[in-house]
């Protein structure tokens, strides 16, 4: 079995464990803030908190987000150890640097980018699935069948103004982040083509800006809801 | 034109270097970059100084052999090579910094001259065919579509020069194996070993330690050959495929 510990230990390889972590976690946010859109609906969080209770109670669904926290450590862990052996490579820096003038900025710090959206993550687990877990939220009943109501704890949150500027500029990290990071994951899979690359480009444009925005935009209006 | 040069002068690869500053006067704008440096260096031996050293030989764009990274990128602000680098690309009185290529894998032997025998180890890892050539074979011996013979020659015009290194942010070597891997992986003869040959040539790329691809695209838009990014993925896909298909345990 040494070729598949060498092969693992290729820069290719590891690179092609961020790709596919990275993807997933695309993937994953897709799905979130299709939950997440229902915190906008008018009616006190009903939808939300079945939705909340639902995905807590399907098997199904409580494997994958195993997997979701397992892909995110490898992400990490990839990434610090990518960076290691990349910082390495060049042990003496450029007197004068014009990085700028050849790629963009966004590729160049993936790295800083993903440390500030990991330190988003830990206040976001915190505020959130922790609260969830240990069952210190209050309870709510709809026809009969009693849950947790964690869109309180959502709303609470989000009428502190601190508390969604944080999510806010957090939005744009990944925004950042994934405006680099969508089409790259592509790149390093071999994918590369001139009939889809140029479209896979702009789909990974279109989600970097649309996604976190409307993810956003749920704190920003539970804020101003919150004002009235 | 009057230039101010900030260039790194360096003993040996046991030594740590600097920049220093020196001044040239009355360079032709129609000189090329490295014939301003030759008259610098003319300057410093009158004066019973120490020249700067660079690397240089055909100073027509095809050998690869010079390199210098030249106010933040390498081969300077056209996508050329250094020779053919001429001085009308600069302002009079503008301060130039010329540096090494910076990158583990090439350590600075002097001044601004490094050791890229790296690239030579990786080719020898795979980038050849093994088949004795014998003479000069009948054109259409082996048949090749013209797009393909097209594509192939594309790569091969890699002239290893290593300014995809000195540009990347990881000095990485992706776009150089790469050229090599697509160009020989392209065609029949070379076919027979390709897989082999990029699970050989990536392995030894690593072992030089060279960073990994961060696909930041600087290496494609730096390289005087043009390589594309194209060939880095070609090269994921087939290294992907090479190692979970070819017979090397």
């Amino acid at each position: 079995m040494s070729w598949l510990t060498d092969s693992l230990k290729s820069s290719i390889f590891r690179k092609l464990l961020m790709a596919l972590t990275g993807l997933f976690l695309i993937l994953f946010l897709t799905v979130h803030l299709a939950g997440n859109i229902q915190l906008i609906f008018n009616d006190e969080g009903q939808a939300f908190n079945i939705y909340a209770h639902t995905m807590a109670h399907n098997p199904f669904i409580q494997l994958v987000s195993k997997f979701n926290f397992a892909f995110i450590v490898i992400h990490v862990i990839y990434s610090i150890w990518l960076s290691r052996i990349n910082k390495t490579a060049r042990p003496v820096k450029y007197g004068y640097s014009a990085a700028s003038t050849n790629s963009p900025w966004t590729s160049r710090n993936m790295g800083i980018l993903g440390t500030l959206i990991l330190v988003f993550l830990v206040i976001h687990l915190k505020g959130f699935w922790w609260e969830f877990k240990n069952d210190s939220i209050p309870m709510i009943t709809y026809d009969g069948e009693t849950m947790p109501n964690v869109f309180l704890v959502v709303k609470a949150a989000y009428s502190n103004i601190w508390y969604a500027a944080v999510y806010v500029v957090s939005m744009f990290f990944v925004g950042f982040h994934l405006s680099h990071g969508f089409a790259s994951a592509f790149q390093t899979l071999g994918l590369n083509h001139v009939k889809y690359t140029p479209a896979i480009k702009a789909i990974g444009k279109g989600y970097a800006i649309i996604v976190p925005a409307v993810f956003a935009l749920i704190p920003i209006l539970i804020y101003i809801k919150s004002l009235g | 034109m009057d230039l101010t040069l900030k260039i790194w002068r360096q003993k040996n690869s046991n030594t740590e270097g600097k920049f220093v500053t020196y001044e040239v006067k009355d360079i032709s704008h129609e000189s090329s970059f490295l014939e301003m440096l030759d008259v610098l260096n003319i300057g410093l031996e009158e004066k019973g100084e120490e020249p700067v050293h660079f690397d240089h030989d055909c100073r027509e764009g095809i050998c690869g052999m010079c390199s210098l990274y030249i106010n933040g990128k390498p081969h300077g602000p056209q996508q050329t090579t250094t020779c053919q680098l001429h001085m009308r690309s600069f302002k009079s009185g503008q301060t130039i910094w010329i540096e090494p290529w910076r990158a583990k894998a090439f350590p600075v032997i002097k001044d601004l001259v490094t050791d890229r025998s790296a690239f030579d180890r990786i080719i020898q890892a795979g980038g050849y065919i093994s088949v004795n050539t014998g003479g000069v074979p009948d054109a259409n011996e082996i048949p090749i579509p013209r797009k393909i013979a097209d594509e192939a020659m594309d790569s091969a015009t890699c002239i290893g020069c290593g300014a995809c290194v000195a540009a990347c942010k990881n000095a990485s070597a992706m776009l150089f194996v790469s050229a090599k891997v697509t160009h020989l992986g392209l065609l029949p003869q070379g076919k027979v070993e390709a897989k082999t040959r990029v699970e050989n040539m990536v392995a030894q790329m690593d072992a030089e330690g060279f960073g990994a691809c961060t696909n930041t695209g600087a290496c494609a838009a730096e390289c005087p050959k043009e390589i594309p990014l194209a060939n880095i993925a070609k090269m994921n896909r087939d290294f992907i495929g090479a190692r979970l298909t070819s017979e090397n345990v």
